[in-house]
């Protein structure tokens, strides 16, 4: 299991052809008290970069882009009742959704923790 | 991620810390707490005096009401204590500086109330006959007279219900043009700074919206936008002043450029206050403009409307306007809704609302305006903008203000979060303001600059108030540089704490519930 | 000029302070050919207090005002009785001129007051939610059938022939934008509404059926049959009232099965006013609530755990969603909600079931009074207060007539459907508690003149 890292903060951990995806704990921090998620439906088509679920706090909204293209196979429903979770535990039991690969290639252009971090630490 | 978080608001509760003891009633002299009438009401109680009610043979199909509304009745001295007390806990501007940016917060003059009330413009249906109110149409046609002559504008719809409202009735002027043109366009262009309900209109009237970057002296990137002009957009929003505060100096050459890619100039009139009198869109080659009634022409803002947004137009849009609106033949005034329409307005793009607009605001608003004439409409605007770089220029030592290099600011004075001590945001700022008397400034807003604070004084403020609130707004500041804890915490002296809006939006709760039924609910 | 506090001594010396010689320095970002010389030409100058009065009451008393005559305009706005404290409260400097409330600790007042309103109104329509008022019922209306596409994801709208043509022609301008389908029908005179058309148009494309409640010529029909078929096809209900008081007497549209009611509440708290400022009410099932459009306040607590309110789900809203956002709205209609809300505080609920019964007693005794007229037919089986009436001819001039002797009688149909000639002669007249016997009489009487 590899985890990777885009530069719109979001997180993705690939299992061979399937992948869980959140928010990092600095895209939480920046957004404060989380009090909504909406995650895509189950068989819905993501494509690299396009918008794949939406995280509110109080006063603002932000898209989460899906960082490969492929299917969703899951949304996290926990977050309904519970979106707390984003915040508390953002890259594990806050993640958002799972999906199923259609290019692992894509997986190149992202970055691993180490180059993550550095990028955080330049923003 | 789309922008993290781009203005930077984060709710902040800071701790409760020292409380002053108790009163048995948890009141504290004339600041009284009051409970809602759910609590105090009865279903049996009623303020109002009514006749006997006649018996007749019910003709209402059966449908009698069985069961109880729940709605509580008070007796009139309780409503009116109910009602009294809570608008003790209001802060307004009878009370104090309220320095809003973009809000124009000015004195409402009681003169329009009692306009507004005279018999023969409150109490008229608005469906009578013509013949019967052409006092009323007299009222708009003359108030659209002097909105389009200080706008140097060729007409106006005035049946917007608010500013918004106004935003989409020129959008859609705009795209009703260009579909009359056989020119259907996607895209429209709004700067990055433009207030939110700007991309939303755009959005919602079917366009694309892509961004205009703004140049390091806060103005729209000509050169930019210039580039990306081309045969699938339909037009431009420009706030103008905008919403940095700042004159967009280039706006006629923007308009030239939109109208010579065939597109359209829409500009937000949020700013007009700056202006009037001084400046007029119309020369700037601007084809649709709305107006805020509650902002430049001093209709008040009743804790959240209602407002009213007329809309000036351009000859080359004015045939797009939306019905009803008021017209003179001779000297009889007639009232142009669908009936009419082929006789004298085929291009419109229809109706936006039912009647004919706020005359409560109209008859307001032309009080003001006569009250002020031009002249004293264009020292409106001077004493406006002195006030704003009156501020500014007091402030710039202590504040950073991001385009103060950039020259003299219009009608309102822009602010950042930059030099705040670790851990302290313009939200401190905002709370401690609270504690000082004052209702904050504008804050998180326009989203380009970080820790936004818009302060917009007004002409109707004196110099004493202005020199009282800049001593109170240095302390705030040198305390959130100094990162004072007590500012954490503020305000203190409210009649609440900071109240978690976090909780309040992750669990909604919209109506009252006995406690019985709240209960079960969990 | 008496609202600018600043002197010429002051301008002069805070021109000082910022290092400019004079207000031109200030307005040096704009363009010299944009700069105007001075006052707009062909404008007056200031005025003062009295010369502004009397030109406006020189205008106002060219107006034919209802409280001093015989008065029965309904379709879409009444005239009631406001009790004296309402206009004294709304006038209350901290209500008045205080903005919206986004700074919770210095706006309690109007936070609570707002949601007393929403639990006012979610009571009043038999609905679990309601927003904090829309501009009017006509942007409401049309808000309901946007929301339903969102919520259903379709896009056909079905609109029933009594929903008043106005919000009808508001709702039809918007569709062109939203790309939604709508069925809109022409009323007729008679008893019934046209549920069975409707009921035969719902199906798996429907996203909303839209009934006014009680509809423009004041009939009165059961909602449920609507509700149960729109339900099994997966649509909704949206319910419109236009006369808030009738729900003191009928069923609410909620307890029906209406998944969204909108109305207008300008009859309680907020007069005529020639047709503006009124408030919208919305309302709507909990399940919808992130789908409602307008502002919404809601209940928490304060760092001490006192008991306040804010304005919450706020990232429905333009300002935040910018592109994404769901609604057009921005603002709402603060001060006519308070209006609103303390009308209906000082009825309650034994007061406003006893004024809808005083209006429907009042307006079953002027229907028969009015029937008696040679050849006038009342259409309606059912009504509240208001009703339509059939004359031996066409109903616009005669209404014209009755003015000219100052009775306010009605509006005619050919007024709201101009050039329909099946309409035409019928007349819609709306009787509240404010018309007397004696009113009632005179209007009977000049009608009957003017028709023989």
């Amino acid at each position: 299991m590899t985890r990777y890292f885009t530069e719109d903060h979001e997180w993705i951990e690939v299992d061979g052809e399937s992948a869980t995806v959140g928010i990092t704990d600095y895209a939480q921090s920046q957004l404060g008290d989380i009090v909504f998620a909406e995650v895509p439906a189950v068989g819905a088509t993501l494509k690299k970069g396009g918008d794949a679920a939406v995280v509110e706090s109080v006063k603002a909204a932000s898209d989460v882009y899906a960082p490969v293209s492929g299917t969703v196979t899951d949304g996290n429903a926990a977050l309904e009742g519970d979106p707390a979770l984003v915040n508390s535990d953002p890259e594990g039991d806050g993640w958002f959704f799972k999906l199923t690969l259609s290019d692992t290639s894509e997986l190149d252009s992202l970055m691993d923790a180490a180059a993550y971090k550095a990028f955080v630490d330049g923003l | 991620m789309s922008a993290v978080n781009q203005s930077g608001w984060k709710p902040e509760m800071g701790s409760a810390g020292d409380t002053k003891p108790a009163t048995f009633t948890g009141n504290k002299a004339l600041m009284l707490e009051e409970a809602l009438i759910f609590e105090i009401g009865t279903s049996g109680t009623t303020g109002v005096d009514l006749a006997e009610v006649p018996k007749v043979t019910s003709r209402l199909g059966n449908l009698e009401r069985h069961r109880d509304i729940g709605l509580p009745g008070l007796s009139e001295p309780e409503t009116v204590r109910h009602y009294t007390r809570l608008s003790r806990q209001n802060y307004a501007i009878d009370l104090g500086f309220f320095p809003l940016g973009s809000c124009t917060m000015k004195h409402n003059p009681r003169l329009n109330e009692k306009v507004a009330r005279m018999a023969g413009f409150a109490d008229v249906h608005p469906l009578q006959p013509v013949e019967t109110v052409q006092g009323a149409l007299a009222v708009i046609h003359e108030l659209a007279h002097w909105l389009v002559t200080l706008t140097g504008m060729k007409a106006v719809a005035m049946s917007p219900k608010a500013g918004a409202h106004g935003e989409l009735c020129g959008i859609l002027a705009i795209r009703a043009a260009l579909t009359a043109r056989g020119d259907a366009r996607s895209v429209i262009l709004c700067p990055e700074s433009a207030h939110g309900t700007n991309p939303a209109t755009a959005a919602f009237a079917g366009y694309d919206v892509e961004n205009i970057p703004a140049t390091s002296q806060g103005r729209v990137d000509v050169a930019a936008l210039k580039a990306r002009l081309g045969p699938d957009v339909a037009g431009v929003m420009i706030t103008n002043p905008n919403t940095c505060g700042l004159f967009e100096r280039d706006l006629r050459e923007i308009s030239d450029a939109v109208h010579a890619a065939g597109g359209y100039v829409y500009c937000d009139g949020a700013n007009f206050n700056a202006i009037a009198g001084r400046v007029r869109p119309g020369d700037l080659g601007v084809d649709a403009m709305h107006i805020n009634l509650h902002k430049t022409f001093s209709t008040p803002h009743g804790g959240g409307g209602p407002g009213s947004g007329p809309v000036v137009l351009s000859k080359a849009l004015a045939p797009y306007a939306p019905l009803p609106f008021v017209d003179k033949d001779g000297d009889r005034y007639v009232l142009v809704e669908e009936e009419t329409v082929s006789e004298y307005h085929d291009l419109t793009f229809g109706r936006m609302v039912a009647f004919h607009g706020q005359m409560g605001m109209f008859t307001r608003a032309l009080a003001y305006i006569m009250s002020h004439g031009a002249d004293g409409l264009r020292q409106v605007a001077e004493d406006a903008v002195l006030n704003a770089n009156y501020i500014l220029r007091s402030l710039d030592d202590v504040l950073d203000a991001p385009f103060a290099h950039s020259g003299p600011c219009m009608h309102e004075a822009l602010f950042s979060d930059d030099g705040m001590a670790d851990g302290f945001s313009t939200l401190d700022i905002a709370k401690g303001l609270i504690d000082e008397g004052y209702h904050p400034m504008t804050v998180y807003f326009p989203l380009v600059v970080h820790g936004a604070m818009l302060i917009e004084p007004t002409e109707t403020e004196s110099k004493a108030t202005l020199d009282q609130f800049i001593g109170a707004l240095r302390s705030v500041a040198q305390r959130a540089k100094a990162g004072d804890p007590l500012l954490k915490s503020a305000p203190h002296h409210a009649p609440r704490r900071r109240l978690d809006e976090t909780q309040a939006a992750r669990k909604p709760v919209l109506v009252w519930k006995e406690p019985a039924q709240a209960v079960a609910a969990e | 000029m008496r609202y600018l506090p600043l002197t010429p001594t002051d301008r002069q010396a805070m021109l000082g302070v910022i290092g400019a010689k004079s207000i031109d320095d200030l307005f040096v970002d704009v363009p010299a050919e944009a700069q105007l010389d001075g006052p707009i030409r062909g404008l007056p100058n200031h005025a003062s207090e009295m010369a502004v009065e009397r030109h406006l009451s020189d205008l106002a008393r060219k107006n034919l005002a209802a409280s001093h005559h015989p008065f029965f305009l309904g379709a879409g706005a009444y005239k009631h009785h406001i009790p004296a404290s309402v206009d004294h409260i709304i006038q209350r400097g901290e209500f008045l001129t205080a903005y919206t409330p986004y700074q919770p600790e210095i706006a309690q007042g109007t936070l609570q007051m707002l949601f007393e309103f929403q639990t006012q109104v979610a009571r009043l329509f038999g609905c679990d939610v309601a927003n904090a008022s829309m501009y009017d019922g006509s942007t409401a209306c049309w808000e309901a059938i946007g929301m339903a596409g969102r919520v259903t994801k379709r896009s056909r709208a079905v609109l029933s022939s009594g929903l008043h043509p106005h919000y009808v022609s508001v709702a039809k301008t918007m569709a062109k934008y939203t790309g939604d389908t709508l069925e809109t029908a022409l009323p007729e005179l008679s008893a019934g509404t046209d549920s069975s058309r409707l009921l035969a148009a719902i199906d798996a494309d429907t996203s909303c059926v839209v009934v006014q409640y009680p509809d423009i010529l004041g009939r009165i029909e059961d909602l449920s049959a609507i509700a149960a078929k729109a339900h099994e096809h997966g649509a909704l209900l949206i319910a419109v009232v236009t006369e808030p008081v009738a729900l003191g007497a009928i069923k609410s549209p909620g307890e029906m099965g209406a998944d969204i009611v909108v109305g207008e509440g300008q009859s309680l708290g907020v007069g005529l006013q020639f047709g503006g400022p009124y408030v919208g009410l919305f309302a709507c099932k909990e399940k919808f609530v992130r789908q409602m459009p307008g502002r919404l306040c809601g209940e928490t607590v304060d760092a001490e755990g006192k008991r306040g309110f804010v304005l919450t789900l706020s990232t429905r809203e333009q300002h935040i969603r910018r592109e994404k956002a769901t609604s057009n709205i921005c603002t709402n209609s603060g001060l006519c909600a308070l209006a609103f809300s303390v009308h209906m505080t000082l009825l309650g609920e034994k007061g406003l079931r006893t004024l809808a019964a005083l209006n429907h007693g009042g307006a079953v005794q002027a229907a028969d009074r009015l029937t008696q007229i040679p050849g006038v037919e009342l259409v309606n089986e059912s009504f509240f207060n208001e009703f339509t009436l059939k004359l031996p001819k066409e109903a616009r001039p005669v209404v014209r007539a009755l003015a000219d002797r100052k009775v306010l009688g009605g509006v005619s149909l050919g007024r709201l459907y101009p050039g329909q000639s099946t309409l035409e002669n019928g007349l819609v007249v709306a009787v509240t508690e404010v018309a007397s016997a004696e009113d009632v009489e005179t209007f009977a009487l000049a009608l009957q003149e003017i028709l023989a």
